[in-house]
């Protein structure tokens, strides 16, 4: 399947600002200004921001761009409160300066035919998956978005997406929304169903491998954003390792932000991760 | 000895990417000019070690990243060229497991176009785990730099980057000297731990202090050596510390993976015709 890709086209460090934050369940969603960045962003490109008192930075998902707005482009990132660094970033009030870096790493390829896809997400790491519906859906695709999680406050809330999906499939761990279960356990269901021809993952490791799995045998192309954790999130430090195979089929260890984030999901060895 | 001794900004072995990730932030003159110390190159390519490989700590990090490099054959076929290209003035750094791995690496980088000087990594804070030769004692590092510098044209500079050690950093910089290496980088990151307990070097601002009086007690004991202010390097008056105590250049490194501009804006505030800044800040 012909399929666009490539690196955003640059990165920028920029001083922007926090224009919105708004407590949704267990995370933080703030809204930033970062000029440039929004205008580069494509869907599983990532940002990494500046913490005071910190030496490393914190990679942050985009959930959303908006090209416009009272405040010029603006885009949205969920905090999922983890330590220091993240509690200092959801604690920031509206107006404080923050630096970051952006867009990086590899976004998702967009297929070049209207095809149909499967998107799957856990938890706060779920959020690239929305700006790349709205993607697909520009070209056609059918779309069908499965969001899951422990529970309903760890759940990115897929309301504004029915509207522009085919459908919505909610599972909790706990049954507080939606289907009760792991989503890990149901893949192979979910996948056989919807016919996709790509199947795109985001969430931790265990989502990301049974989505990959699922997809190989149902003959459908896979592509998942990985998280391993990185200091820089530039390429420039070597810190997150990423064991993949090579087309070539020799093992190697790549960047998860440089080379990554968004992978072929049949190209990563999870057994080394 | 008539090479020419970089500086006064250079970047840090093993904090530059292969040079491309740090373009995009370089500033309007890119690579052109810069002095870009590679990250360590061995004769076999190596995968690195497992993750996870950095962790934050107060004011620094600890990493054992394991030298990750593509090996020698393909760093000349790729990498460097196009360090070349961007015109950057390319510092390789090499790092063996013998002193043989060493003289190799500088006899085929002394034939290779472009290369302007060597950077022999001993005092890497975990040897053994990265499988490096063990360099204990300041005969050692005299040996593998007599052995590169052998190897490699007497007018282009072999630099070594030495452990900041004050206690034996005096005696390792004159045998090093005193072997050919034409001035000593000061220093490699400070053995540590991980909070789990696995060996690590700490780097960042944290190591400053420590480095700063490593660069003082060389320059001091040898005026005549040139020394290179290595450690939490990270805007002007971090840099200028080094400067001031007799360094002739710094090397930025962790500085570059907090905001990746740092080396820019060195390089504009300490070129040699500007104007002194009216105060120098960091986010």
């Amino acid at each position: 399947m012909a399929e666009e890709r490539g690196r955003a086209p640059g990165a920028v460090h920029v001083d922007g600002e926090v224009v919105a934050s708004k407590r949704v369940g267990a995370y933080r969603h703030l809204t930033l200004t970062a000029p440039g960045v929004p205008e580069r962003f494509r869907a599983g490109s990532f940002v990494a921001v500046t913490v005071a008192g910190h030496v490393a930075r914190r990679a942050l998902w985009v959930h959303r761009v908006r090209a416009s707005s009272a405040f010029g482009p603006t885009l949205d990132v969920v905090v999922e409160v983890r330590g220091s660094g993240t509690a200092w970033l959801a604690a920031l009030p509206v107006g404080a300066r923050v630096t970051l870096t952006g867009p990086l790493g590899r976004p998702f390829a967009l297929p070049r035919d209207a095809v149909s896809c499967l998107l799957v997400g856990e938890g706060y790491a779920a959020a690239p998956l929305f700006p790349l519906a709205e993607r697909l859906r520009e070209r056609g695709c059918s779309v069908s978005l499965v969001v899951s999680a422990p529970d309903e406050s760890h759940l990115l809330s897929a309301l504004e997406a029915r509207r522009w999906v085919r459908s919505v499939t909610v599972l909790t761990a706990d049954g507080s929304v939606g289907r009760r279960g792991h989503v890990a356990d149901h893949l192979h269901e979910l996948v056989e169903r919807s016919d996709a021809d790509v199947v795109y993952a985001a969430g931790p490791a265990a989502v990301l491998a049974g989505a990959a799995a699922a997809a190989e045998r149902a003959g459908a192309w896979s592509q998942v954003a990985v998280e391993v954790p990185t200091a820089c999130g530039t390429g420039l430090c070597h810190g997150c390792p990423l064991p993949v195979v090579g087309e070539d089929g020799v093992d190697r260890v790549v960047r998860a932000c440089a080379e990554g984030p968004v992978v072929r999901g049949d190209r990563v060895r999870w057994d080394a991760l | 000895m008539s090479a020419r001794v970089p500086g006064p900004v250079m970047v840090a072995a093993g904090c530059g990417g292969t040079g491309r990730e740090l373009e995009p932030y370089a500033g309007p003159e890119g690579l052109d000019g810069l002095d870009f110390v590679t990250r360590s190159i061995t004769l076999d390519p190596r995968s690195g070690g497992p993750g996870p490989r950095i962790a934050e700590v107060p004011g620094g990090l600890v990493n054992a990243v394991g030298l990750p490099n593509p090996g020698l054959e393909h760093f000349l076929a790729t990498e460097l060229p196009w360090l070349v290209r961007a015109g950057a003035r390319v510092v390789v750094s090499v790092a063996g497991s013998t002193l043989g791995e060493y003289a190799d690496l500088a006899r085929r980088l002394s034939r290779a176009p472009g290369v302007a000087g060597l950077e022999v990594n001993v005092g890497a804070p975990d040897e053994d785990g990265a499988g490096l030769l063990a360099v204990r004692e300041p005969f050692h590092a005299a040996g593998v730099v007599a052995a590169v510098r052998r190897e490699f044209p007497t007018d282009r500079p072999v630099l070594v980057k030495l452990r900041p050690d004050v206690s034996r950093v005096v005696e390792g910089a004159r045998s090093c000297h005193e072997a050919g290496a034409s001035a000593v980088v000061v220093g490699n990151a400070v053995p540590a731990a991980f909070p789990d307990g696995r060996s690590g070097g700490l780097s960042g601002p944290a190591v400053a202090p420590v480095a700063l009086r490593c660069v003082a007690e060389v320059h001091r004991a040898l005026p005549g050596v040139p020394v290179i202010g290595c450690g939490g390097v990270r805007d002007l008056p971090s840099a200028t510390a080094y400067l001031d105590a007799g360094a002739t250049a710094v090397q930025v490194g962790t500085a570059l993976l907090h905001d990746p501009t740092t080396v820019a804006r060195l390089r504009a505030a300490l070129r040699p015709t500007a104007h002194p800044p009216a105060a120098e800040e960091t986010p």
